[in-house]
């Protein structure tokens, strides 16, 4: 329990100063509407905004909704389906020089491009959101869980050796581990990303959801929503990469925690 | 135990290529405590690792009860000179490693492994990281992962090279008891004259590259050794003897 109280009075110690930014921004935001007196329609006030969140609570929370499950859906499908065909390449070298060149020229397609591509296909349900999504995200899961598989220092593939461990276990016990800080990395990138993708897949066809609500205010010039849906998206993807990080942690108490207890 | 003969080992193509061990004849019988001691980048290093089934020689036969090295040998036990230790287990999972990576139940392996780090003085420290683990004490980790098996050839690589003075002391201490209780054979490559000698019942002596055997040196010492027997008048006449050898060499001047 101790660690449990210690654990949070740390993070509130380090939330402080980004904290303190935030709000800085967020005064002076404020004031510069006020004095030049702005028009709503360009920048509306962070109290404005603040307030339309707060005339309807319960429908952005149900649209939020909707785009955090596109995102998690979306990256979700990126870490397996990422994680599991970097594993390929860097094992069998010939699957990387048939497959590795055909990734990079999918990759370099605008997943925008895509879209409507996706609405033929799949309809226009979630599942062309999430494809779009995933698509966006997966890149930098490859990427980077590839480079990690690599990055076993030479001491220990020769250890490995000599010990003459089957690939199975190399892979298991030696390389995966040695993936995952630099998989994290991915996953941080993949998980913005994601977001990114949810929106555009909203953009394209949606009734629901943040992209949605962003697109339809904006046709009708209702700034203060658009503001509104923007400053949820921030705050969202501020909380998803902090999700990250703590997951991290968890998953790797080694790397984390001997830090802080010193020698 | 081991035999070789006009091992050569060279790295690049002909012509271009550094030539890292040139004509090594060696024979190390069942038992031995054998060092190779040379300067920095003499292939003494290379040859351990060719011993070790992890390099292939270029010309030569390297043999090991009779057969040609291909692949790590059977009961090989190996430490290196960074310990390679793997940061995400605990020391208890780490000593245990070998027997995992051979395909057996690490359960059965348990008591051993905590015997062993006890007699490294490591009882305390079965569940920490490596990370929060001093570099003598992550050596002593590792030392403990490579007798794990009981290896019948147990091969070091600088082992204690990263290490200051007073802890490796201790570790040559140390590594004396762990091998003394087994009939081992081992193979030790250094460059300190103290450590060969009081480690040793043979001293081979490198040259500079391209890696050549100068003189190999029988050490009469007690078997059983304590730290004192570097003061001892026949401890100082071998370490002023592979002295005299490398200042031959053109390693030491004064």
């Amino acid at each position: 329990m101790n660690d449990l109280a210690a654990f949070i009075r740390n993070s509130l110690q380090r939330s402080f100063a980004p904290l303190a930014g935030a709000v800085a921004f967020l005064a002076i935001w404020e004031v510069a509407c006020r004095v030049f007196s702005i028009r709503p329609v360009l920048l509306p006030s962070p109290i404005a905004v603040f307030g339309e969140i707060l005339a309807s609570p319960l429908w952005f929370v149900e649209q939020t909704g909707y785009t955090l499950g596109i995102t998690l859906a979306g990256f979700a499908a990126a870490v397996v389906f990422g994680v599991l065909f970097a594993i390929v390449i860097v094992e069998w070298k010939l699957l990387e020089r048939l497959l590795f060149p055909l990734f990079v020229a999918l990759n370099s397609v605008p997943k925008v491009a895509l879209a409507p591509l996706f609405i033929i296909w799949f309809g226009v349900g979630d599942t062309p959101k999430i494809a779009i999504a995933f698509l966006i995200a997966v890149f930098a899961v490859v990427i980077d869980t590839a480079l990690g598989l690599r990055s076993v220092p030479p001491d220990i593939v020769d250890l490995a050796r000599t010990m003459r461990g089957s690939r199975l276990k190399v892979l298991l016990r030696v390389k995966l581990f040695c993936a995952m800080p630099h998989l994290f990395a991915g996953l941080k990138v993949a998980m913005s990303l994601a977001l990114v993708g949810a929106i555009v897949g909203e953009f394209v066809s949606s009734q629901r959801g943040l992209g949605y609500v962003i697109l339809s205010a904006q046709g009708m010039f209702d700034t203060t929503r658009v503001f509104a849906a923007i400053a949820i998206l921030a705050i969202v993807g501020v909380a998803l990469i902090e999700a990250v990080a703590v997951i991290e942690r968890v998953v790797m108490p080694w790397h984390h925690s001997a830090e802080r207890q010193g020698h | 135990m081991i035999h070789a003969s006009q091992v050569t080992k060279q790295f690049g193509s002909d012509g271009k290529g550094v030539t890292a061990l040139q004509e090594v004849s060696l024979a190390i019988g069942e038992g031995e405590f054998v060092s190779l001691l040379g300067p920095s980048g003499c292939g003494k290093s290379t040859f351990l690792r060719c011993l070790a089934g992890i390099e292939t020689a270029t010309s030569g036969n390297l043999l090991i009860d009779g057969q040609p090295i291909s692949g790590p040998p059977d009961r090989l036990g190996m430490a290196f000179q960074r310990d390679a230790l793997l940061d995400w287990y605990d020391v208890l999972d780490n000593v245990l490693l070998p027997a995992d990576f051979g395909g057996k139940r690490k359960r059965d392996y348990e008591p051993r492994a905590r015997e062993l780090l006890a007699m490294a003085g490591l009882s305390a420290f079965v569940h920490s990281y490596p990370r929060a683990l001093s570099g003598g004490m992550r050596q002593r980790v590792a030392m403990c992962r490579s007798l794990l098996l009981d290896p019948r050839l147990l091969l070091m690589d600088e082992p204690f090279g990263a290490l200051d003075a007073l802890t490796r002391d201790q570790l040559n201490v140390d590594l004396h008891h762990l091998t003394q209780q087994r009939n081992m054979t081992a193979v030790f490559v250094t460059h300190s004259i103290s450590e060969a000698v009081f480690l040793s019942t043979r001293v081979v002596v490198f040259s500079p590259r391209p890696g050549r055997v100068v003189e190999d040196i029988s050490i009469d010492l007690p078997r059983e050794r304590r730290l004192a027997v570097r003061e001892s008048k026949e401890f100082g006449h071998y370490a002023r003897h592979i002295r005299g050898l490398f200042e031959k060499m053109g390693l030491i001047h004064e």
